[in-house]
């Protein structure tokens, strides 16, 4: 009983800090932004540990936070193995495939006006559309190794960068785009100078979204089939062993590398679109 | 219809047709090797007639070499990929043709993931509506909470599916919840990010002459904030929809579900039914563009009749 008295003992200090901390003098410095959430979670994870420790639950169900960090540096070696394998090989190949070619695709669409007209409804569509399910198909012609998980991953984030880039490339106004045409600019050179750069803030949004969906992809498409190794062939078989840490291990390896990708993005996107006002004050 | 709208709806049908054109000619040589098989299994002539020999040459090749082999590709039992027609039929036979309590039935498959979808989409947006409200009033929800409800759009949380599903079914629990509870945490992180925004949307312009009105907390909350944040609630309630019928068919692959649209992609796969996992997967697409067109036409007709859009 102790240890669950505790959990509550830690979520009313956790809510009393950060009460204080959002009410203080403080409460919109950068300091305080960065603390409130930091403890946050970690009042989350000491309840967390102290309540599956306080009421015994089994491993099977929720193993505590101290089990998984254990589990997370005993099975390194493997962890980066997976890492490698799916991350890497799978979601970084077809990220950079789909992406580079919604990209030039985009350019033809936006060059013909009947392309734009026509695929861009479709593009939309389609990227609502759960292309998740087309992982079954694409194992099926790529093999079960990682050519098939990058194949889905291009087909996933081929959409959506494809609507986004389309959509940065007419940012460009009337006015800009006249003001190029007095210069007696090129088709080409009024497209490096003007329209693409103004297309950088859709661009990179739509290489956002894509770092999330090229993890989604190359996991999910691991659940039908994959060689002996890989994030998602290990959190399936861990859970069909039932030894739950494992797939913890592994969903904090996910989390950690779904978050450096996307920073990653993020943080080009600040250097390439450092004018634009989103990213200034 | 304006000259414009013709012209676009010519637009898409050329380029449907060109996708529809491209996918009969790549079933050729997708499908030539195996074609080329069954035939020499039925006593045909074949060139070259080896299977062995066949193996390392171009499928180009191939269909110059035995023309005649062209519409039978089109006709597999099991092709590797199959054509839009037999897609087509198998989704007809499949829908119109078989009762909808019958195992075959995609109506029946479809309905067992769309309630678990529904369900978990129901709960997800509800919860995410009433933590985005908490947020955006309590400054102590905001600094604690908020920074991981945006980290969380960046991690493949999907990857907690199977998980979920095994540990419930060990604890007695299965059917539509455990489903219903990936499709909820899914539709959740989007619809509190979009909302919190929407909440915010009004500038202080606005809250500060709801000011002057002595409006209270609520009445500033019910008034204006609710209302002005609809288009971005509808916003993320697209993407929501969307994410929860991944979250379901996701969620029934890992324990081989015997009903549900993931589960016919699944035993598809498991048995080569080419076509099977084909009808499925279009049978997704549709449910999945009847949602997000109906949330589509609701959010047009509100923000019509709330003389935010045209």
């Amino acid at each position: 009983m102790i240890p669950v008295l505790g959990a509550i003992g830690v979520w009313l200090l956790g809510w009393w800090l950060n009460g204080r901390l959002a009410s203080g003098p403080y409460s919109d410095t950068r300091m305080v932004r960065f603390l409130a959430p930091l403890i946050f979670g970690l009042t989350v994870i000491c309840i967390w540990e102290l309540v599956v420790r306080g009421l015994e639950v089994p491993l099977v169900i929720l193993p505590a936070p101290s089990v998984i960090w254990d589990r997370f540096w005993d099975s390194l070696p493997t962890l980066w193995l997976d890492f490698v394998q799916t991350i890497i090989k799978g979601a970084l190949s077809g990220y950079v495939i789909g992406c580079g070619s919604a990209f030039l695709m985009a350019i033809a669409v936006d060059r013909w006006d009947f392309l734009r007209l026509g695929l861009l409804p479709v593009g939309n569509f389609v990227a609502a559309l759960p292309i998740v399910g087309t992982a079954p198909i694409l194992v099926m012609w790529f093999g079960f190794d990682w050519h098939s998980k990058a194949a889905v991953v291009v087909v996933m984030v081929f959409f959506p960068m494809l609507v986004n880039t389309v959509a940065g490339l007419r940012e460009a106004t009337a006015m800009q785009r006249d003001l190029m045409e007095t210069y007696a600019a090129t088709y080409w050179q009024s497209f490096l100078k003007l329209r693409l750069p103004a297309a950088m803030p859709f661009i990179f949004n739509g290489l956002k979204i894509s770092t999330t969906l090229a993890l989604i992809g190359a996991i999910v498409a691991e659940f039908f089939g994959s060689p002996t190794l890989g994030m998602g062939f290990r959190i399936s078989t861990s859970v069909g062993q039932l030894s739950l840490d494992m797939v913890w291990a592994e969903i904090v390896v996910a989390a950690l590398a779904g978050t450096a990708f996307y920073g990653l993005v993020a943080m080009i996107e600040k250097a390439v679109t450092f004018w634009h006002p989103s990213q200034r004050g | 219809m304006t000259s414009a709208r013709i012209r676009a709806v010519w637009a898409v049908l050329t380029v449907v047709g060109v996708i529809v054109l491209f996918w009969y000619a790549a079933s050729v040589p997708m499908n030539i090797k195996g074609v080329l098989t069954e035939f020499e299994r039925a006593g045909e002539q074949v060139d070259p007639p080896k299977a062995v020999d066949r193996r390392n040459m171009s499928e180009f090749e191939l269909i110059v070499d035995n023309p005649y082999a062209i519409d039978e590709t089109w006709e597999q039992d099991r092709p590797r990929l199959p054509a839009p027609h037999q897609v087509a039929e198998e989704l007809w036979d499949t829908t119109v043709e078989k009762k909808i309590t019958s195992k075959r039935s995609l109506i029946y498959h479809s309905w067992v993931t769309l309630s678990a979808t529904l369900l978990g989409f129901a709960i997800g947006t509800g919860l995410g509506i009433l933590l985005a409200v908490g947020i955006v009033h309590s400054r102590v929800m905001d600094l604690s909470v908020m920074p991981w409800a945006i980290v969380s759009q960046t991690i493949p949380i999907i990857a907690l599916a199977p998980m979920i599903i095994v540990v419930l079914y060990s604890v007695g629990i299965q059917g539509i919840i455990p489903k219903a509870i990936i499709s909820a945490y899914l539709s959740f992180f989007p619809v509190v990010v979009g909302m919190v925004k929407g909440l915010r949307s009004p500038d202080a312009m606005q809250l500060d002459l709801l000011r002057t009105y002595n409006a209270s907390r609520s009445q500033g909350f019910w008034k204006l904030r609710l209302p002005a944040s609809m288009p971005y609630l509808f916003t993320s309630l697209k993407i929501g929809i969307a994410a929860s019928l991944v979250g379901a068919i996701v969620g029934e692959l890992p324990t081989g579900a015997v009903a549900g649209l993931g589960a016919r992609l699944l035993a598809g796969s498991y048995y080569g039914q080419t076509v099977q996992i084909w009808s499925a997967l279009f049978a997704a697409a549709i449910l999945a563009a009847c949602l997000v067109g109906l949330l589509g036409l609701i959010e047009r007709s509100v923000l019509k009749r709330m003389g935010i859009a045209q």
